[in-house]
């Protein structure tokens, strides 16, 4: 194995390295250290994703890295498998991670303990879970990276932190249990854990076990869809993530996407075309599923009162759509909602992090009382001290509203940053099923997405509007917020980051289609786990 | 012998989910924790209920059916070191929240009666 092979594994190990040395620091004084540690090892995992990226995307169509961890081959051993979606997953999960460790640079790593250490194990579960090919060790990666949330999500500490910290981790608790309950469902059925292998094999499962392996999907999509928020499963996200320090809800703002990757990938590994019997289970389920999110988040956008609650809600909506797009099964809508997943999940990180600088200038609870008074129709200007605490320059403002449009037309999809051109390929690739129905005319299932997508932008556009008016103009006493380059800046990257997807629309295009065709097409991926290893296994006799 | 394991999976897992229902954060816990046996429980037998059968091939390679499958007992072992350590994290939380709220309602507050 070359050297440059070896990159694979760096995403899982490098934040284990630089995670278990923070921990070896103390904590109080040598944070500093543990910042600079943080920082250095998110700003390599950058490059490396970004290395990995060309790697997937290089020469012709879907060649994918197997990386075995043992040395064994694929079915036996474990492997780690780099392919176009991974790779996307991974630079995704580095960009967010560089915009919110430094955001918490400013002041939020100093409200408690080993902010970093579990930073980077969060990362590290993250990064194992895109990366591996094998059912079992995406367990583990995942309760990796669940145990790191439940430590940053109380980060800071205070009763609504603990209170929604105990239901986050209750409810992940038992969804654990569904997926090892569906993961061992599966291993009864199948006899491997390993994902290629599985999709090798479920074709060629008799008819009397399939009852059976699909209850043990069906768990495993549970788990997984609870993690992705989709509703009826959804009523914790929205309470936890409002809850979580910002820099945290940052990054959450990934974590329901893991889901969502794990669904789209297994639903097209397992039960893609050509897996038998089985083909397409669970589609319809995922798409109504989808739009019935999508519904809920649309509704809970309008109805929230403070900015944070209103970016929990926008996760749904974002997980919600890209469900519903996989539930259709065409390789087009595939496309569109990974251009979607990356511009939604951007600009909704960027939306914890502002929620939380405009916050800063007005009293606790305002958010609150004027959306009550927009109700009663009471109007009663607060009578409010004017205390002005340093560099109160006017640029504050115009940046936080400028950085608030930026996030704003992200969300609701509106012309000219990304969220437009995402959404306007996913509507195209709706009105046009041409892959699976030549000719045909658009499925009802495809107007209901359809009707959804429209109707949730058109809400997203009323509550962030509502939002924006209530903090930037309709608010003559508040204090401009003391908001330092070091918190602007993370922001303004994740919006640049936007703006150059809008600008390389085509080439991003290309890739994510590319992603799409070589997703839908699962026999690539199963040939290029099992054989690789069976050319190492023939290498290893050799030897 | 898989009547008895079914019926122990069965009543360990039903009195899991009853006690997760309850709304005291020590009932919430211990349901979690009848929940996580039940599964473990649940992870061996799909492995195929067998007695005093050796786990590893000895010298040739003779009639696999005649031998247990290792698999679903290393899985066993790796989801019991996750569930206990998640059970403990969960024991911290749960104290933060007793003292923070001063009630183990796993709300964090008395219903109005």
């Amino acid at each position: 194995m070359s050297g440059i092979a070896n990159l694979v594994v760096a995403p899982i190990v490098l934040p284990l390295l630089a995670g278990a040395g923070m921990l070896l620091l103390n904590g109080e004084r040598h944070r500093n250290i543990a910042a600079a540690v943080n920082v250095a090892a998110t700003v390599a995992l950058v490059c490396v994703a970004v290395i990995l990226l060309g790697m997937s995307d290089s020469g012709h169509a879907g060649i994918r890295e197997v990386y075995r961890l043992g040395d064994w081959p694929a079915p036996f051993g474990i492997v780690l498998v780099l392919d176009r979606l991974s790779a996307l997953m991974l630079l995704l999960t580095s960009i967010l991670a560089l915009a919110s460790v430094v955001f918490s640079l400013a002041r939020w790593h100093r409200t408690g303990a080993h902010f970093h250490p579990l930073f980077q194990f969060l990362l590290m579960g993250l990064n194992g879970a895109f990366l591996t090919g094998d059912l079992f060790n995406l367990f583990v990666f995942f309760e990796l990276l669940l145990a790191a949330s439940y430590g940053l999500l109380l980060h800071g500490s205070g009763l609504a932190r603990v209170k929604a910290g105990l239901h986050y981790i209750v409810v992940n608790l038992v969804a654990s249990l569904l997926f090892l309950i569906g993961v061992s469902l599966i291993y009864g059925v199948t006899g491997t854990l390993n994902m290629a292998d599985l999709s090798a094999r479920i074709p060629a499962i008799a008819a009397e076990s399939r009852g059976l392996l699909e209850a043990g999907a069906g768990m495993l999509a549970v788990a997984f869809l609870l993690k992705a928020g989709m509703w009826p499963l959804c009523f914790w996200l929205p309470t936890a993530y409002a809850a979580a320090s910002p820099p945290v809800a940052s990054i959450f703002a990934i974590m329901t996407k893991v889901g969502v990757y794990i669904i789209l990938r297994l639903s097209l590994l397992l039960f893609g075309e050509g897996s038998g019997a089985s083909a397409g289970f669970g589609g319809d389920w995922l798409l109504w599923g989808g739009v019935a999110t999508i519904a809920f988040g649309a509704i809970g956008t309008l109805a929230s009162q403070d900015t944070a609650r209103l970016g929990g809600f926008s996760v749904l909506v974002s997980s919600g759509t890209v469900l519903a797009a996989t539930g259709t099964g065409q390789v087009s809508v595939t496309g569109g909602a990974l251009f979607y997943l990356v511009s939604s999940t951007l600009g909704i990180s960027a939306f914890f992090l502002l929620a939380e600088l405009i916050e800063r200038g007005r009293e606790p609870g305002a958010d609150v009382i004027a959306v009550t008074r927009e109700a009663y129709g009471e109007d009663d200007d607060a009578d409010d001290a004017e205390e002005k605490v340093g560099m109160a320059i006017v640029a504050t403002m115009g940046l936080l509203g400028v950085a608030f449009i930026g996030c704003a037309l992200v969300i609701a999809g509106l012309p000219p940053l990304s969220g437009f051109i995402a959404k306007f390929a996913l509507l195209t690739a709706v009105l046009r099923p041409s892959d699976m129905h030549p000719g045909g005319a658009v499925p009802g299932a495809g107007w209901a997405l359809l009707l959804a997508l429209l109707v949730s932008s058109f809400a997203a556009l009323v509550a962030l509007t509502r939002a924006g008016i209530r903090s930037f103009w309709a608010s003559p006493d508040r204090t401009v917020p003391r908001v330092r380059l070091i918190e602007m800046a993370p922001i303004m990257f994740l919006l640049i980051i936007c703006a150059a997807q809008t600008v390389l629309a085509g080439p991003v295009m290309r890739f994510m289609q590319a992603t799409a065709q070589s997703l839908h097409a699962p026999a690539g991926y199963v040939s290029d786990v099992l054989e690789i290893s069976a050319q190492g296994s023939r290498k290893a006799v050799g030897k | 012998m898989e009547l008895s394991l079914a019926i122990g999976i069965g009543a360990l897992a039903a009195s899991g989910v009853w006690l997760l229902l309850r709304p005291r954060t020590f009932q919430v816990i211990i349901g979690l924790s009848l929940l996580s046996y039940a599964v473990n429980l649940f992870i061996v037998a799909m492995g195929r209920v067998r007695t005093g059968a050796p786990v590893l091939i000895a010298k040739e390679i003779g009639d696999a059916t005649k031998h247990a499958d290792p698999l679903p007992q290393a899985l066993v072992l790796t989801a019991i070191v996750i569930s206990f350590a998640t059970t403990a994290l969960f024991l911290v939380v749960l104290l933060a929240s007793r003292g923070l709220a001063r009630t183990d309602h796993v709300d964090g507050q008395e219903p109005e009666a």
